[in-house]
């Protein structure tokens, strides 16, 4: 018999999101995403200076800190057309490359990691034959047997203590977990390794920046300045530091993350549930010189509808029947059209709440049913993030990502079709962040490269001044986030931010229903997946990981206007 | 029968001297004051790990970046040998009613140490942040109940921050205004530096003696003195020799950023010592002017790009020698309106304090401060 089952807090997640679902016997029929959280950052940005409004939306996330910021500016950038100097576009390029490395690192051992790994089972592994797999997959250097054994006797510890903090209540023991002992002891060692290494790959952040998270932004270029004959400015010292976490973010990806995915990815290869609305978008991102030239970018734009990869359709962010937002399953209220979509630049948000009252049991997802919005192409719901990039620069001919992805599921023995699923999403984020480290060396080659060249600029002064700036203008500034494609539309006027609205990746992956009834992909994602165990939704979770969401992203919703007015009924 | 933390500790090879070097990282890390430690050294000795129930509320989740982004201690270290993090949404293995019995089995025992990352949106009931169907404050004071000590942690938490900012549409609370029968130890900063409470254990264990809260609740050892008091820019402040934009050759030698807007006189935070990433930067070393993360209400303090009045910077701290010359507006381009350049200031300020015994205001500067049409609102 069918029953719905509650997943809230979904853990090991960015910000708070809950999960209902129908489950018949040990199968998923109907699901709900909704985001339980709201803040109003775009109410709080209105009537701000624009060149401060990075500093209110990269709070939107702590997570992938740099990426609204980035947007932020650029929105501010477009509408005042400011070109950045060439020094400030590689550096923006270096620490978004630096955030895509650490976030889907940390992604997949600390959020995502035990939905495939079983600490308990690590226990009964046998080190000497975990050092061996370890060694047969990769030349780093902590794969000896006694190195194990520690591990191990670490875990031991732990749980003989009887405190098992955050491993507590785990799914341990769970048939849908298919590695062997010494395959998760390896596992629960990378999870530690990982956990260590994190924090020095973000000190490139620091450099440009000052501190991760929330790394300092400017409008116009970057805070700092290079001078190769000064000690307190981007010198021989800094780069080199720079440098140095590039050369071990290469090695950590290549020698640990990448082989435990193919490693894992082996042993539930046979688990292909999880497919998402096969609609995949990706705005582009890391232009080697001009934002508003595509062509350039190295992270290509496009779009693949219905799965088929013979075909990529262009996008136009400024296009209003292009990029639209419904409400009709969602907390807020269009007024006398509510079934309507409307572009950012148009969008209306007026907050209405009318979910049951707190403490509460269950949604009805007839009515409104998220504190997120539904964002629409064309009226076509969408699957952004690193699998989305992946299918669009595979469709499009890119040759790096078409080798990396031919080998890796030759390797796997799996078609292409295999990516359309959680294992593809998490494989794709995989190979994302071995070309992410291929490319952090390039650019780095080629920030030094200008700097010999003579050029040392890294701020374009011309519009800083307000008084500069025309009376109205209007911008969109975008970038391919860790978690998709993230964008943020603005309205200047007299100086002042008139409206202020973001549409972000787990917007579009998290969605609600929208007018027609076209569920978001999360919801589509689970719908068919098996789930052998209603008190352990390990193959929902593991699903929903595979997006890596980020609710405080999804939520921050504004009132483009100034209706700040709420109508709140709880009934 | 259980083993005790210190039990395991030495069954692990941990000497005394490390497991007292632990034990005062513990305090630090979770925000407590040194006078803290003895109790956490005696109950590690004959309790269970000491639980710590975190709470992500109204929030960005920055904080918790921040805190697995430490270097001493580890937070691997922190996490399996120190605490027993019973309850944290972003790293526990179990979700939803999973996760609510991790926490319900502590809250039933009690004797933990609580940390808050986040606000709580009060507004409409509630309703624009639930956990399990239940409303943050409702989480939030039954959390508190049985807590040892309660952390806030983060601006969100000891402030509100951005979506406290003016209108504050959802009416974002810190956790001082929810929970008011017990005290609250503020850890402030967007985000906090991760190590900011190590040099606390330093204090402890250098000079055998405890460090202080300030009035404002945060530990002394790290909020007393202003940004400003250890920059590594400050001998530009006081020769006069000022950024007037980004990337001008001002910048390209390091200069200081007052007239970029920078709040490091007005903010009180450990950035220009500890720094941020195991001291890596911090954001007035890397060009930024100071946003003032760690005071309250920093996003309603006007353009982040036009300087502080130096009333305010004479209110933050009792500085008597505010030395102002009134120069040209030529080559400053933010807001135009600042038409005073401050030459030599706050020179030998404690030292006048003292002379002159106690605070009292300098004519010179208030005028100048006066002259200039800044809003500080």
């Amino acid at each position: 018999m069918a029953q719905r089952i509650v997943v809230d807090p979904v853990t090991r997640i960015e910000g708070h999101l809950r999960m209902e679902a129908i489950l018949d016997g040990t199968k998923i029929t109907d699901a709900v995403s909704s985001g339980t959280i709201f803040r109003g950052l775009e109410i709080i940005l209105k009537d701000r200076d624009p060149r401060d409004a990075w500093a209110f939306a990269q709070r939107i996330c702590g997570v992938c800190t740099h990426t609204h910021a980035l947007a932020s500016i650029r929105s501010v950038e477009d509408a005042l057309k400011i070109k950045i100097p060439k020094n400030a576009n590689i550096i923006r390029n270096i620490m978004a490359a630096a955030q895509d490395v650490h976030d889907h690192t940390v992604h997949f051992y600390h959020l995502h990691g035990f939905d495939w790994i079983d600490v308990v089972s690590a226990l009964k592994a046998d080190p000497a034959q975990t050092s061996a797999i370890a060694s047969s997959i990769s030349n780093w250097h902590l794969n000896s047997t006694n190195y194990f054994k520690d591990i191990q006797a670490k875990v031991q510890a732990l749980v003989s203590s009887g405190q098992l903090g955050i491993f507590a209540n785990g799914y341990w023991g769970h048939s849908a977990y298919k590695l062997p002992a010494e395959v998760n002891l390896l596992g629960v060692a990378h999870y530690l390794e990982a956990l260590n290494w994190q924090k020095e790959i973000v000190k490139i952040h620091a450099v440009f920046g000052g501190k991760n998270p929330h790394p300092n932004y400017v409008v116009g270029g970057v805070p700092c300045s290079i001078n190769l004959n000064d000690n307190s400015v981007i010198n021989a010292e800094r780069l080199g530091l720079v440098k140095s976490k590039i050369d071990e973010a290469k090695t950590f990806v290549e020698q640990v993350y990448l082989p435990d995915i193919m490693a894992i990815a082996g042993f539930y290869k046979d688990q292909l549930w999880g497919k998402g609305v096969i609609n995949y978008m990706s705005y582009g991102d890391f232009p080697k010189d001009d934002i508003n030239d595509p062509a350039g970018f190295i992270v290509p734009r496009g779009i693949v509808l219905d799965g088929d990869m013979s075909q990529v359709h262009d996008l136009d962010l400024k296009d209003k029947n292009q990029v639209q937002e419904f409400v009709s399953h969602s907390w807020f209220n269009y007024g006398s059209d509510p079934e309507s979509g409307l572009h950012p630049w148009e969008g209306k948000t007026v907050p209405s709440y009318d979910g049951p009252k707190p403490p509460y049991n269950e949604l009805d997802e007839t009515k409104g049913y998220s504190w997120s919005k539904a964002p629409r192409w064309k009226g076509q719901p969408m699957e952004v993030g690193p699998l989305a990039r992946c299918v669009v620069s595979y469709a499009n001919g890119n040759a790096q990502t078409q080798e990396a992805v031919d080998e890796a599921l030759k390797t796997l023995d799996l078609g292409v079709e295999a990516l359309h699923s959680t294992l593809g999403r998490t494989l794709a984020r995989a190979l994302e962040a071995k070309q992410r480290v291929q490319l952090l060396s390039d650019l780095y080659d080629d920030l030094i490269d200008n700097i010999k060249s003579g050029d040392t600029s890294t701020f374009n002064k011309d519009k800083w001044d307000p008084e500069t700036w025309p009376t109205t203008a209007e911008g969109v500034g975008f970038c391919e986030a860790p978690r998709g494609s993230l964008g943020h539309w603005i309205r200047i006027q007299d100086k002042k931010i008139e409206n202020y609205q973001a549409v972000v990746p787990t917007t579009w992956n998290g969605s609600p229903r929208d007018a027609k009834g076209l569920k978001g992909s999360y919801e589509v994602s689970v719908i068919d997946s098996p789930m052998a165990n209603a008190d352990a939704p390990l193959e929902l979770l593991r699903t929903i990981h595979s997006y890596d969401p980020c609710i405080a992203c999804a939520t921050h919703l504004m009132d483009p206007n100034g209706n700040e007015l709420m109508s709140i009924k709880v009934k | 029968m259980q083993d005790t933390c210190y039990q395991w500790a030495v069954k692990r090879g941990v000497s005394r001297r490390d497991f007292l070097k632990l034990c005062t990282a513990t305090a630090a890390m979770l925000g407590l004051e040194a006078s803290a430690v003895p109790k956490i050294v005696h109950a590690l000795e004959n309790k269970p790990r000491l639980p710590v129930i975190y709470l992500h509320l109204q929030e960005c989740t920055c904080c918790s970046e921040s805190f697995i982004r430490s270097g001493h201690p580890l937070t691997s270290s922190l996490i399996l040998d120190l605490i027993s993090l019973d309850y944290m949404e972003t790293l526990m293995a179990p979700a939803g009613e999973q996760a609510e019995k991790s926490k319900k089995d502590i809250l039933k025992k009690g004797g933990y140490l609580l940390v808050v990352e986040g606000s709580v949106p009060t507004g409409e009931n509630g309703v624009f942040c639930t956990i399990g169907g239940h409303t943050t404050e409702d989480l939030l004071r039954e959390a508190a109940e049985n807590a040892v000590a309660v952390v806030a942690y983060g601006t969100c938490a000891t402030d509100g921050c951005v979506q406290g900012a003016s209108p504050n549409p959802t009416n974002a609370q810190p956790v001082h205004k929810i929970i008011t029968d017990k005290p609250v130890i503020k850890v402030s900063g967007c985000p906090p530096i991760a190590e900011v409470i190590t040099g606390t254990v330093a204090h402890y264990l250098t000079f055998d003696a405890l460090p202080e809260l300030t009035p404002e609740g945060r530990p002394r050892a790290f909020y007393e003195h202003t940004i400003h008091e250890n920059c590594n820019r400050r001998a530009f402040f006081d020769m006069g020799l000022f950024v007037r934009d980004f990337d001008d050759e001002g910048a390209r030698q390091g200069w200081c950023l007052f007239m970029m807007g920078c709040r490091g006189p007005l903010t009180k935070n450990a950035c220009a010592i500890t720094g941020f990433n195991e001291g890596t930067s911090y954001p007035i070393k890397s060009g930024h002017p100071c946003l003032g993360c760690a005071e309250d209400g920093f996003y309603d303090k006007g353009c982040f790009y036009e300087p502080v009045s130096l009333n305010a910077i004479a209110e933050t701290k009792d500085y008597t020698n505010l030395k102002v010359a009134i120069g040209t507006t030529a080559g400053f381009a933010v807001g135009g309106a600042l038409g005073a350049v401050v030459g030599t200031a706050m020179y030998n300020s404690h030292k006048a304090k003292q002379a002159d015994g106690g605070p009292q205001g300098n004519a010179q500067s208030d005028d100048a401060a006066k002259s200039d049409n800044r809003s500080e609102s």
